[in-house]
């Protein structure tokens, strides 16, 4: 299979690629590390007329905290997070998610940025920026601009990026003491799409109450789900087991999945169920370690 | 179309062509350089039997633009054994009976370079999931495992010896 006809064009920097798109138009895209891209082109799903490739583009490769901010830069590359020593100990959840997204190869070239512009709800990012509350900053052609997650995902393959706009990186709030966040999906074999998965990020305060919570659900709807219903239940309130069973039950309930090769509704939701409390233990436990 | 001129190094020499935007990399390997090594199984990005270095990165060639590739450093199959001696991971497979038909092998070793350069001391468990994205209809994997454990094992000795 070899992709329809288009013309390839490389950007070195960010002013370059904004501005190519412009001279383009909307039969252009963008490409980092094209491992989304390339296999719809290939299917035909996708028949862009230009490629702008932005991997060349320096500087977008990085993790770092910056005052209360951890901030990572869009071209990092899935294997560059799975490795990265401050995320490893101070944020587990990427580990948790990067592991069980494509394999080891897909990872050395797949970019986080690329991950969460892409738009999919069967992608492993977006659910955990919905938990982490991230902040996507985004450069185009009238400058930067910030777009928190609640307003990012529109829709199947839609996002808020505008034509021109390059996601630039991802910032989410520095890790707080008593805080932790777990993911995990059900996949039917080593390195598919999410059958369901659940991201939870919890944060408690001295007497274990619980003062911030993220819920963020995979491929059980057409955009990266929140679970707010969920959330709400434990805001401000002790973290009992009757609470998480709660929030499981209503997380099978308020999900969205559809009937398809990887399983019938009814078992989805209630896989959805059985991990959102998993998931929920496990991010207590981390949040009390 | 355009076309576009590319130059890079694989397994230690200088390569130029002029190629289209849509050619894949392991096309470019396979039909312009006429190195057949690198294999291509389902085309999907889902097997591995296409796996090359990038700079010393593992990557399914058959999901990366020959174009991108313009610069890069690429290691395949044959560039791989050093003056006629078989890389210690070649070695291994044979020792270790690590293919039958040998379709996957080569992704299979390019992969396993890559895993043991970030991890040279891999546990069965990291071998098995360093290479969950390459897969093999003959062997059940077993002697696969074998062999990258018996290369990992020569390679910190060599490693060792010349420290
Ligand atoms: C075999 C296989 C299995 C996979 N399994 C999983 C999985 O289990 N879970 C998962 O989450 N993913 C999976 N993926 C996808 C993989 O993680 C992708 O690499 C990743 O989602 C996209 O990153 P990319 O850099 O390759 O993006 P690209 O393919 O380059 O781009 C994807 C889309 O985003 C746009 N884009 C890219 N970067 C930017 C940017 N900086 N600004 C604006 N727009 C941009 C592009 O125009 C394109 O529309 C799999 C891929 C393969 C090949
Ligand atoms: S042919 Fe490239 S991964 Fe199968
Ligand atoms: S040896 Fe035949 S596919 Fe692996």
């Amino acid at each position: 299979m070899i992709p329809a006809n288009f013309d390839y064009h490389k950007a070195t920097s960010l002013e370059e690629a904004i501005a190519l798109s412009q001279e383009l138009g909307d039969e252009a895209k963008y490409m980092s590390g094209g491992h989304s891209l390339l296999p719809m082109m290939k299917l035909r799903f996708a028949t862009p007329e230009h490629i702008i490739d932005i991997s060349k583009i320096e500087g977008l490769s990085y993790i770092k905290e910056d005052g209360d901010i951890l901030k990572i830069g869009a071209m990092t590359t899935q294997s560059e997070i799975e490795h990265d020593p401050l995320l490893k100990s101070n944020y587990p959840i990427f580990g948790d998610a990067v592991w069980l997204t494509a394999d080891p190869a897909v990872r050395n070239f797949g970019t986080i940025g690329g991950n969460i512009a892409h738009g999919d709800a069967a992608n492993d990012q977006p659910a955990l920026m919905l938990a982490l509350r991230a902040t996507i900053i985004a450069e185009g052609v009238d400058g930067e601009k910030a777009i928190p997650i609640d307003d990012f995902f529109h829709g199947f393959y839609m996002t808020a990026l505008e034509p021109g706009d390059i996601l630039t990186e991802i910032q989410i709030p520095k890790a707080k003491a008593n805080s932790g966040g777990a993911y995990h999906k059900v996949e039917r074999k080593v390195g598919d799409y999410a059958t369901a998965g659940v991201a939870v990020h919890i944060e408690l305060d001295g007497d274990g109450v619980c003062q911030e919570i993220g819920i963020g659900l995979t491929n059980v709807s057409a955009v990266p789900m929140r679970l707010e219903r969920g959330e709400e239940v434990l805001r401000g309130h002790k973290v009992t087991d009757a609470l998480i069973a709660q929030v499981g039950q209503i997380a099978s309930e308020d999900c969205e999945p559809e009937s398809d090769l990887r399983g019938s509704e009814a078992y989805k939701r209630s896989i959805v169920n059985t991990i959102t409390k998993r998931m929920l233990n496990k991010a207590l436990e981390r949040a009390r370690n | 179309m355009a076309k576009h001129n590319i130059t890079m190094t694989i397994n230690g020499e200088s390569v130029s062509a002029e190629v289209d935007s849509r050619l894949l990399l392991v096309h470019f390997i396979r039909e312009n350089l006429d190195m057949t090594g690198t294999h291509i199984g389902c085309d999907t990005s889902s097997c591995g039997a296409c796996t090359i270095l990038i700079d010393g990165k593992s990557v399914k060639s058959c999901t990366y633009l020959a174009v991108r590739a313009d610069g890069a450093n690429i290691t395949t199959i044959e560039g791989i054994a050093a003056d006629g001696t078989n890389h210690p991971l070649q070695k291994a497979f044979h020792d270790q009976h690590g293919l039958h038909c040998g379709f996957c092998t080569p992704g299979m070793i390019m992969r396993s370079i890559d895993l043991l350069e970030t991890n040279p001391n891999p546990t069965e468990e990291e071998i098995r999931w360093g290479i969950s994205g390459n897969l093999c209809r003959c062997t059940g994997y077993n002697n696969i495992v074998k062999s990258v454990q018996q290369a990992a094992e020569e390679m910190s000795k060599e490693k060792e010896a010349t420290v």
